[in-house]
């Protein structure tokens, strides 16, 4: 019986890896492409070439794409941060049946099919005159972001003892004092994987973006997007290989610090 | 909860709260109601938008198109993640660990990247083409993307993680005496696997399909890229109507049928199983 439970175990565990293979391998294709000296897109044939990095890193129209969505992802991850974290902690201390209402709505960006947040905001921001402005992309981002932020914290605030935060407001501290000197301390890690998370959300946004930019903001997913649908230029796989190449990189620090705080527990 | 307290002050706690209300409200809640009053007042006053959707030809065709991707890639999704959630589950720390890290890095790379890659893997002068021929499997390239086939293949590999992630939290909870109980009361390792096991995977399994099929249903950059525009989904659908055509009413229209679908299937899975557990 032991035998056939083990070899059971090996085939579900052979057919997981190749899954997994499945899940890893395609992304990788744009490594060797990017390295073609060729002008048009294919497989590099024994002579390699890094100009379509050179494309990426000196054509004003990249690094003008790379500057705005920058720009776009750290307003949108500044402002999230800030009032998905206060909420989570007002929320936390107010606790009761409109704490969860609030709760369930501030997951709404979350579940509801972001061409359907387009089509909205869209039209607002056509109202509000925030159309193809910066700080429109921006507002749009931090309400995408909002419930990964919301939901990070309110998960680190549930390991907390809502007794300190009273301590500290019965020796005298106000609200705001006691949230920022003693319940943030020991969030830290669950704000930081929030903000980590708005991050990349407005770092891969494309939909809404589409719906509420036209010229003036111009981001990366867009740039890319445009040149996919249009003819694909190998600058795109040298694009694909460095967002791949950074996110390998963010996981690899993830797991050796992970690694480390196993050693030291 | 008392918003104020004796002396009639509000908790100071609603000022945390207040941005968050405000922007949810204001610049969410209220901008999704004018798309639901824009899908009967635009072009006229009336339900003729909706009645279009529902009769005429090329947008029954995407309704049907969209409904039917949805559920085979969820079948393949659920199905694929469970057998990665169970190895994931019943594996020792080490292979746990990296089988975790290898479902959540394609998680974190660009949707872009991920059609992007799809799109020249599986194009007519692709490896999987190229690797095809070479075989002999095939003597002149299969037409593998471009159509329905390539959607469906780059939105299960997008979708996998999301399928393997609720099973996985189910399965690790599953306290493994219910087990030893079972094969000690004389059931062979498969009748406790079907009748013990399976059953009490369900929720997770039930999550997951929850899920997977209702971020499906709002995809819209990977049958863009690797439909080539001829497989529309619902998503696509609506942008054209916004964006090339400027049919507001219809694309609203279109918009309210996709979210009251999701919102109709979240709230199942919020009844059954919990949005918490669901929602991971």
């Amino acid at each position: 019986m032991e035998r056939r439970f083990s070899a059971a175990r090996l085939l579900t565990l052979t057919v997981a890896w190749i899954i997994c293979g499945f899940l890893l391998a395609p992304m990788f294709i744009s490594v060797p492409l990017s390295l073609s000296p060729e002008r048009y897109l294919s497989m590099p044939d024994g002579v390699y070439s890094l100009r379509h990095y050179e494309t990426v890193f000196t054509n004003e129209a990249w690094l003008s794409a790379l500057g705005d969505s920058a720009m776009v992802g750290v307003g949108a991850t500044i402002i999230a941060t800030l009032v998905g974290a206060s909420a989570a902690i007002g929320l936390w201390h107010l606790g009761g049946r409109a704490a969860r209402v609030i709760g369930v709505l501030a997951l709404m960006p979350m579940i509801v099919p972001p061409v359907v947040t387009a089509l909205a905001l869209s039209r607002t921001w056509v109202t509000l005159g925030l159309f193809d402005t910066m700080f429109g992309v921006i507002l749009s981002h931090a309400i995408l972001g909002l419930p990964f932020v919301f939901m990070t914290v309110s998960a680190s605030l549930e390991g907390l003892d809502p007794r300190i935060a009273q301590a500290a407001r019965s020796l005298g501290a106000g609200a705001l004092r006691a949230s920022r000197d003693v319940v943030l301390p020991n969030i830290r890690p669950g704000l930081f994987t929030g903000a980590l998370f708005a991050f990349v959300i407005s770092w891969d946004e494309i939909i809404v973006t589409l719906f509420v930019s036209s010229r003036s903001v111009y981001t990366l997913p867009r740039k890319i997007w445009s040149d996919i649908r249009d003819n694909i230029d190998p600058a795109v796989a040298a694009v694909s290989t460095i967002l791949i190449a950074v996110t390998v990189l963010v996981a690899l620090i993830y797991l050796i610090r992970g690694l480390l705080r196993l050693k030291e527990a | 909860m008392a918003a104020r307290d004796a002396r009639g002050r509000l908790d100071p706690y609603w000022w945390f709260v207040a941005p968050i209300l405000l922007i949810v409200v204001f610049l969410y809640l209220l901008p999704l109601g004018n798309v639901l009053l824009l899908s009967v007042t635009d072009p006229d006053l009336g339900f003729g938008n909706y009645e279009r959707l529902a009769t005429a030809a090329g947008p029954v065709r995407v309704l049907l198109t969209t409904l039917r991707i949805c559920a085979i890639t969820t079948v393949f999704a659920v199905g694929l993640g469970f057998v990665v959630a169970y190895a994931m589950a019943n594996a020792g720390e080490r292979h746990q660990k990296l089988l975790l890290v290898a479902v959540l890095v394609p998680l974190w790379i660009s949707v872009l990247v991920r059609a992007f890659s799809w799109l020249i893997l599986l194009r007519d002068q692709g490896l999987v083409n190229q690797w095809l021929m070479a075989v002999g499997i095939t003597d002149e390239p299969l037409p593998l993307v471009r159509n329905e086939l390539g959607v469906i293949i780059g939105m299960v590999h997008y979708l996998i993680p999301y399928a393997v992630l609720p099973i996985f939290a189910v399965m690790k909870g599953i306290d493994p005496r219910v087990l030893a109980a079972s094969r000690s009361l004389g059931a062979g390792a498969s009748t406790t696997f079907l009748r013990v096991y399976l059953p009490l995977t369900l929720p997770g399994a039930f999550a997951a399909t929850v899920i997977v099929f209702v971020f499906a249903l709002g995809f819209y950059v990977t049958p863009a890229i690797l439909g080539g525009g001829r497989v529309v989904m619902l998503a696509e659908s609506v942008s054209v109507a916004i964006l090339q055509t400027v049919r507001w009413g219809f694309g609203a229209a279109q918009s309210v049928v996709l979210l009251l679908l999701t919102l109709a299937l979240i709230g199942i899975m919020a009844r059954t199983v919990g949005l918490k557990k669901g929602l991971g």
